[in-house]
């Protein structure tokens, strides 16, 4: 276990307990972006070794949960279908859509399966000529070169049973919109180490310098998180506004390029709706006009689906960090990880199911 | 096609999902509301992995367990060895000696003869190196496609000693926590082959026999409360389960949980909580604080139990729920699973 002991050393992580605490002299607001930051947090109990008046605030960084309730309605409608193999990543089985699940259609008897890799969806593909192989593309900046490479190797193949229904979002867009939000209380920011791994820094200096914030990219473990969010108070206690990279073990301010051409082959910017935030504009990615054929919503055609969201839903306040989860009326009793009325509380990144799985009992 | 918010449990339960067969809490709940209902008697209350009956003036511990793993052949065993493994550690939970098992076997039509016999001569194995005799079987084949290969069931019975009451009825506020080993192995194993991962460390299937550990513990003069063996829904589904139906409250300390660095590395590439993986042949053991030193001794002295740790203690704050304390030091709910565990995107 050393590589992961390495950044859970309690004694390293006392060290930067007292380093915060001596840094603060005011209360500040930091947003921590990606969903695997916030479970993390709230697993290792990261926020309570913080100085009263330093906030951690949950952002917008779940793929699962931002992926439209449409787009769910028309994973569900495809994999019904006589003939067609869905593959998924797993935490996508659970996630409600307005009246099912994919996990429901797969014990219905439509064939879901779950896999590891795109490439597993494209091998499928391959060996099940007769039937149409779906794959379920979701994700941030992370998941989009495998999954655009997917379709890269499907043509290859000269597959015409594989397709993918894209659900793909971008993280600084996302920022963008928290930060210029009118009822902003970010003060600070820490970014997504493994969407910069690919992507790099660049995005995120007009950021910073427009919105007046520092930005320290960060990565997942609780020395990591502990070392952003010094680093995060040490720029808003000297009142700087920089971007940092904390996890320059791995992120390259010009990210990954082979991975980022192979995105820019098959992908491109388009507006696109987040669940329970709305339309952001610029913010997903959708397959160029040139892979058409391997686009899943113009092979099946499925126009005219999609229910409303559950109207207890609270989770685009929790999305933006402008709720708490135990906060939201429904938490605990009418929204459960077994009967979840949205995303958030069954996603394995979810902010209310962080809550819900490690915040019980008389823990805050 | 409205989302009824009035009634939302049938909306998502009204057929058998596989969450039903996970090891948490949609098993419980179908457990819950179908089985028990329907089968409630005395026996059953115990709420063990094998009930305790009196026949003749002998007290008998009697359990039935099916598998159906896929694939049948993983790194450290295979799906013969698991079924003899898997009820012998029922009934050595009862603290009981595991003496005659049966085995029911459900074949699908075009299944190899040859992997079959492969699957029997390692249950007999299995049941030599555990000192049982298979006395009684039955063999069913069903048509092409409704099957899966093969499925095993096997049930078991075995003596209890006079005076020997193990169950959660008997696990007291002070108790310690003791594990027999590392945690997560059988289900990383199985993962690793059937969905076609390779891990950068191959990990090996603890899948194993405990009657040996708990004979240790009982010819070694330790009166364990309750004993419990890990399988689906790994070591956080037993702690949670014991806390439930003990009425009591569970302290463990994380750091003290032995995961191999392969286990660990592999769920923390699929997102996986190795406190929720399957094992099939790690026990739980709740004694008295008094002979906890004694019994850790006892579980080292063996062959699989030379991992054997304390984990934790049961407390009579928060009835029903386990916490945590992080290496942090900070303290976090370790909830019973809802659902299958997923692995997750990114
Ligand atoms: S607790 Fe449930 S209902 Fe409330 S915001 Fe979270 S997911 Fe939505």
């Amino acid at each position: 276990m050393k590589y992961l002991d390495e950044y859970r050393d309690p004694a390293a992580a006392r060290r930067l307990v007292e380093a915060i605490r001596g840094l603060v002299t005011r209360p500040w607001n930091l947003m921590e972006v990606c969903g695997g930051q916030t479970h993390a947090i709230v697993r290792f109990g990261i926020d309570e070794l913080l100085p009263e008046g330093v906030r951690l605030i949950h952002g917008p960084g779940c793929p699962v949960c931002v992926t439209p309730i449409e787009l769910i309605d028309k994973a569900v409608a495809i994999a019904a279908r006589p003939g067609v193999i869905f593959c998924s990543f797993g935490d996508m089985l659970r996630v409600p859509g307005s009246a099912s699940d994919l996990f429901r259609v797969r014990s219905e008897g439509g064939d879901v399966r779950v896999v590891y890799s795109p490439l597993d969806a494209v091998r499928i593909a391959a060996e099940n000529p007769g039937r149409q192989v779906v794959f379920f593309a979701v994700g941030f900046e992370t998941t989009a070169p495998a999954n655009a490479l997917s379709v890269l190797e499907a043509r290859r193949l000269g597959l015409a049973n594989y397709s993918v229904l894209v659900s793909h979002v971008l993280v600084p867009p996302a920022l963008e919109a928290v930060l210029g939000s009118p009822d902003r209380i970010v003060d600070g920011l820490l970014a997504a180490g493994h969407v910069c791994a690919v992507m790099g820094t660049e995005a995120y200096h007009p950021l910073a310098a427009r919105h007046r914030v520092p930005i320290v990219v960060t990565a997942f473990e609780p020395l990591d998180l502990l070392q952003g969010i010094h680093m995060a108070l040490r720029q808003l206690e000297e009142g700087r506004a920089e971007v940092e990279n904390q996890y320059d073990r791995v992120v390259r301010p010009g990210g990954n390029p082979a991975a980022r051409a192979v995105m820019d082959e098959v992908f491109r910017v388009a507006d696109r709706a987040w669940r329970g935030i709305g339309v952001i504009p610029m913010s997903g990615l959708v397959l160029r006009e040139a892979f058409a054929a391997f686009d899943a919503e113009r092979v099946f055609e499925v126009e005219g689906v999609g229910g409303p969201e559950s109207p207890h839903c609270r989770s685009g306040l929790v999305l933006q960090g402008l709720l708490k989860p135990q906060a939201c009326p429904a938490f605990g009793t009418l929204c459960t990880p077994d009967n979840p009325l949205g995303a958030t509380m069954v996603s394995g990144e979810g902010a209310c199911a962080a809550y819900y799985r490690y915040r019980r009992h008389g823990l805050a | 096609m409205e989302f009824q918010l009035s009634c939302p449990a049938p909306l998502r339960h009204d057929t058998i999902q596989m969450a039903h067969g996970g090891g948490g809490r949609a098993m419980r709940d179908l457990l819950e509301s179908v089985m028990l209902p329907a089968f409630s008697n005395p026996a059953l209350e115990g709420r063990h992995d094998a009930a305790v009956v009196e026949a003749g003036g002998a007290r008998l511990a009697f359990t039935t367990d099916t598998f159906v793993v896929q694939p049948r052949f993983f790194p450290g065993g295979d799906i013969g060895e698991l079924a003899v493994y898997g009820t012998v550690n029922d009934l050595a939970m009862a603290g009981a000696r595991p003496q005659w098992l049966s085995a029911g076997m459900v074949l699908e039509e075009g299944y190899p003869i040859e992997e079959l016999r492969r699957v029997a001569a390692s249950m007999r194995r299995a049941a030599d190196a555990c000192g049982v005799a298979i006395v009684t079987g039955d063999t069913k084949v069903v048509d092409r496609g409704r099957g899966d290969g093969i499925y095993i069931n096997t049930a078991g019975l075995g003596a209890v000693p006079a005076g020997l009451d193990l169950g959660p009825a008997s696990v007291r506020p002070g108790d310690a926590v003791l594990l027999s080993g590392d945690v997560g192995r059988h289900g990383i194993a199985v993962m690793s082959v059937r969905d076609g991962i390779a891990f950068r460390t191959p990990v090996e299937s603890d899948c194993g026999p405990l009657h040996g550990l708990v004979a240790a513990l009982l010819d070694g003069g330790v009166t364990p409360r309750c004993l419990r063996d890990a399988t689906r829904g790994g070591l956080a589904s037993v702690l949670n389960e014991i806390a439930t139906d003990a009425r009591v409250g569970i302290e463990a300390r994380e750091e003290d949980i032995p995961v191999l660095p392969g286990v660990a590395g592999a769920c923390e590439m699929l997102g996986l909580d190795p406190l929720y993986v399957a094992c099939e042949g790690r026990m739980v053991a709740f004694v008295p604080e008094a002979e906890a030193a004694r019994a850790l001794d006892l579980l080292r002295s063996r062959p699989e139990g030379a991992g054997a740790v304390r984990i934790g203690t049961v407390t009579d704050a928060h009835p029903g729920a386990v916490l945590l304390r992080t290496a942090l030091g900070t303290r976090r709910v370790l909830d019973l699973l809802s659902g299958e565990q997923l692995p997750r995107i990114c």
